[in-house]
C-alpha cells in the first residue's frame, strides 16, 4: 500500500503544477452549478415579473369594427397597438407575440346576436409568448362571458344557467415542490463537476502516461498494477471530490441568496442539505474517477481519451432527462440505482422533502457497489499485457 | 545474470520472437544485434517481466520471472524502447518517484540520486523540469531513475537511439563502466560498430531466432568474414534492415 500511497502523490504533486487542471478541478467544475442556477433563476424571475405586471401591448387589426370590445381590453391592462401589415407573418418572424385581428363582419354578427369571430394569431412553438396568449385570452373570454351574462338578464333568465358546473382550484403544491421542478437539473451540474474535476488526471496517468511513453518504465518497478491504479484512482477521486466539495459549498452560499422568493418558491439549502449531498455524492464521485480511467485505459492516445470521456459526460444527463420528461413516484428501489438515486435525493433534499437515512444508505451502497465493480474490471484491464506496450 | 531459455512470442499468426535462448553473464556486455522487427524488443520485454513468453523461461539471478516477478525487477535496472520522462517534474523527482517505487527510503535514494546524478554528469540540469530536455538528457534521466535501486544486471534497449556523436560516446564509457563495476549489461542496437566496440558476447538474432551467439573475434572466425558488418549480414543472410 506504500506504493500506491507514493503513486497517489506524485500525481497529485505533478497534476498540481498543471494550471489547466487546476483551473478546471477549483473554478470550472464546481461554479458550474452556481453559475448555470444563478442565470437561470434570475432569467425566470425577471421574466415572470414582466409578464405579471407591465401592461401587455396587443396589435390589434380592425380595432375599429369593435369599439367596445377594444374599450374593454384596454380596462383589463392591454395596450393596443397598431397592427403590422402581414400579420401571420411577422408572428412566424417572432417580430410580434401575438396580433390580434377583428374581422370586418364582427359588428354584423354581434348585432343579429350570433357568435362574433376574432382571430388570435399566434405560435404555440414560442413558449416566451404564451404568457401574453392567455393573458389576452382571458381578458377576451371575460369579455365574452360578461356580455353572455347581460344578454341572458335581458331575456329574464339568470345568468347561473349557463354554468351548471363550477370548478374550483385547490392547488396542492407547496413553495418547495413548485420548485423542484425548475431545480430537477441542479444535482446533474453537481454530477457533471465530478466529471470535470476527474477529467485530466484520469486521461493523464493512463492514456497520457502512455503517449508520453512513461507507463512502460513505469510497470517495470515491483509494484504490482493494482497498487499504481489504486494510486492513480486516488488523485483522480481526489481532485473530482475537491471539485464536487467546493461545488456544493458554493451552491449551497449563492443559492441562499437567489432570489426565489420571488417565484413563490423557497429551498432548504444549509449545512444539513450540504452534508446529506456530500455523502450521496461521495460514492459516485469514486463510480466517476473509475470509469473516466477505464475509458481513457482504452484509448491510445491523449485525445482519443478526450473524446471518450466527453462521450462519457452525456450519461449522467439521462436520468435527468428521463425524471424531466416523465416525472414519476419516487420509489425506493430508485435509490438503488446510481446516478437516478443521487438524482432524486438531491432534489429531494433540496425541496425540503424527507429523505431517510435508509433511502441514503440504499443510495451510497449501491452506488458503491457499481464503483467496486467497475473497479474490479478496470484492475482486469489493467493487469493485462496490452495496457503497458506503447507502441 | 540473465538466462533466457525457448523463448517464444507471437501476436495473432506473427512469431516475433521462436525460440530465443541466451545467456548474458555478470562482468560482461551482451550485444543483442538484430535488423528491425527481428523481435530485440519483445525479447527484452520478455526479459523485464513487462510481457509473459508463450513458451520458455527467464532466470535473473537464478529466478524465475513466472515464480517472483517482483523480485527480478528489484535486480533488475531497464531502459525500456520507451523512455518518457514527467514533464512537470524535475530530473531530480523523476529519479526519486522510481526509487521510491523500488522501496528505498528518503535517504538511500537520495545518496542514490546524487551518485548517479554526479556519475552521468547532470548536476546542471537535476533540479530543472523536464520539459524541453534534449534527447541526451532525457536518456541520461531515464538511466538514472533505471539505476537507482543499484541492480545487479541492467538491460538497456537501443541506449544510443537519437543521441548526438558526444553522448554516445558518454554512454559507451557509461555502459563500460557498469561491466566494470561487476554487472550483467544486456543491451540491443542494430549498429554494427557499437557493438563491435562494446560487447564481450554478440547475440545475433534474425526473424525471432538466434542465428549467432559469440565473441566478436570468434564470430569473424566462424563466418570467415573480413569484418563484424560482413559477418553480420552472412549469419543474417540479408542485408534487410542493416544500419552501419
Amino acid at each position: 500500500m506504500l506504493s500506491a500511497l507514493t503513486v497517489f502523490l506524485k500525481e497529485v504533486r505533478e497534476n498540481l503544477r498543471d494550471r489547466r487542471t487546476v483551473l478546471n478541478t477549483l473554478l470550472t467544475g464546481p461554479l458550474l452549478a452556481p453559475a448555470i442556477f444563478t442565470l437561470i433563476i434570475n432569467a425566470v424571475v425577471a421574466r415572470e415579473l414582466d409578464k405579471a405586471e407591465r401592461p401587455l401591448p396587443v396589435p390589434v387589426i380592425g380595432a375599429a369594427h369593435a369599439p367596445n370590445l377594444v374599450a374593454a381590453l384596454r380596462q383589463q391592462g392591454i395596450v393596443v397597438k397598431d397592427a403590422p401589415a402581414d400579420p401571420e407573418r411577422a408572428v412566424r418572424d417572432m417580430d410580434a407575440d401575438l396580433v390580434l385581428r377583428i374581422p370586418a363582419d364582427f359588428a354584423a354578427s354581434w348585432r343579429k346576436g350570433e357568435p362574433a369571430e376574432v382571430e388570435l394569431i399566434y405560435d404555440a412553438s414560442q413558449r416566451d409568448a404564451q404568457g401574453s396568449v392567455s393573458r389576452l385570452r382571458s381578458a377576451l373570454e371575460t369579455y365574452s362571458r360578461r356580455t353572455g351574462a347581460l344578454r341572458l338578464l335581458a331575456r329574464g333568465l339568470a345568468p347561473t344557467a349557463m354554468q351548471p358546473v363550477v370548478v374550483a382550484d385547490r392547488d396542492q403544491s407547496t413553495a418547495q415542490t413548485r420548485s423542484g421542478t425548475l431545480f430537477g437539473m441542479l444535482p446533474y451540474f453537481f454530477i457533471l463537476g465530478a466529471f470535470i474535476g476527474g477529467m485530466a488526471l484520469a486521461i493523464d496517468t493512463t492514456a497520457g502516461e502512455r503517449e508520453r511513453q512513461s507507463l512502460e518504465p513505469l510497470l517495470v518497478n515491483p509494484v504490482s498494477r493494482g497498487e499504481i491504479l489504486i494510486g492513480k484512482l486516488a488523485a483522480t477521486s481526489a481532485f473530482a471530490l475537491v471539485s464536487v466539495l467546493l461545488g456544493i459549498v458554493a451552491f449551497s452560499i449563492v443559492g441562499r441568496l437567489l432570489p426565489t422568493e420571488k417565484l413563490g418558491m423557497a429551498l432548504e439549502i444549509g449545512p444539513r442539505f450540504a452534508m446529506l449531498t456530500m455523502l450521496a455524492m461521495l460514492p459516485l464521485v469514486f463510480l466517476i474517477a473509475t470509469l473516466q480511467t477505464l475509458a481513457a485505459a482504452f484509448a491510445k492516445s491523449f485525445r482519443e481519451a478526450q473524446t471518450y470521456l466527453s462521450l462519457l459526460m452525456f450519461v449522467p444527463a439521462v436520468p435527468t432527462m428521463l425524471l424531466s420528461l416523465f416525472p414519476v413516484k419516487t420509489e425506493s428501489w430508485m435509490y438503488a440505482i446510481p446516478l437516478m438515486g443521487q438524482q432524486i435525493t438531491i432534489t429531494r433534499l433540496m425541496r425540503g422533502d424527507v429523505v431517510t437515512f435508509g433511502e441514503i444508505g440504499l443510495c451510497f451502497a449501491a452506488t458503491a457497489l457499481a464503483a467496486l465493480a467497475v473497479y474490479a474490471i478496470t484492475a482486469a484491464i489493467y493487469r493485462g499485457e496490452r495496457l503497458a506496450i506503447s507502441t | 545474470m540473465i538466462d533466457a531459455r525457448g523463448l517464444k512470442k507471437a501476436f495473432g499468426a506473427v512469431k516475433a520472437v521462436d525460440g530465443v535462448s541466451f545467456v548474458a553473464r555478470d562482468g560482461e556486455i551482451t550485444g543483442l544485434l538484430g535488423p528491425n522487427g527481428a523481435g530485440k524488443t519483445t525479447t527484452l520485454r520478455m526479459l523485464y517481466t513487462l510481457m509473459e513468453p508463450d513458451a520458455g523461461s527467464v532466470l535473473v539471478d537464478g529466478i524465475d520471472v513466472a515464480r517472483d516477478a517482483a523480485a527480478v525487477r528489484r535486480r533488475l535496472g531497464v531502459l525500456p524502447d520507451a523512455r518518457g520522462l514527467y514533464k512537470r517534474m524535475t530530473a531530480r523527482e523523476n529519479i526519486d518517484y522510481f526509487a521510491r517505487l523500488q522501496g528505498l527510503d528518503a535517504a538511500t535514494s537520495r545518496a542514490r540520486a546524487d551518485a548517479l546524478i554526479e556519475a552521468l554528469d547532470m548536476g546542471a540540469i537535476a533540479e530543472r523540469r523536464t520539459e524541453g530536455f534534449s534527447q541526451g538528457q532525457r536518456v541520461k534521466t531515464a538511466i538514472a531513475r533505471a539505476l537507482v535501486h543499484d541492480p545487479g544486471n541492467v538491460i538497456l534497449d537501443e541506449p544510443t537511439n537519437g543521441l548526438d556523436v558526444m553522448a554516445t560516446r558518454a554512454m559507451r564509457a557509461f555502459m563500460r563502466r557498469l561491466c566494470d563495476e561487476g554487472r550483467c549489461v544486456l543491451f540491443s542496437s542494430h549498429i554494427m560498430q557499437e557493438v563491435g566496440a562494446l560487447c564481450d558476447r554478440i547475440v545475433v538474432i534474425a526473424q525471432g531466432r538466434v542465428v549467432a551467439d559469440a565473441a566478436p573475434a570468434a564470430l569473424l572466425e566462424e563466418t570467415g568474414a573480413a569484418s563484424l558488418e560482413d559477418a553480420f549480414v552472412a549469419v543474417i543472410g540479408s542485408e534487410e534492415g542493416l544500419a552501419a
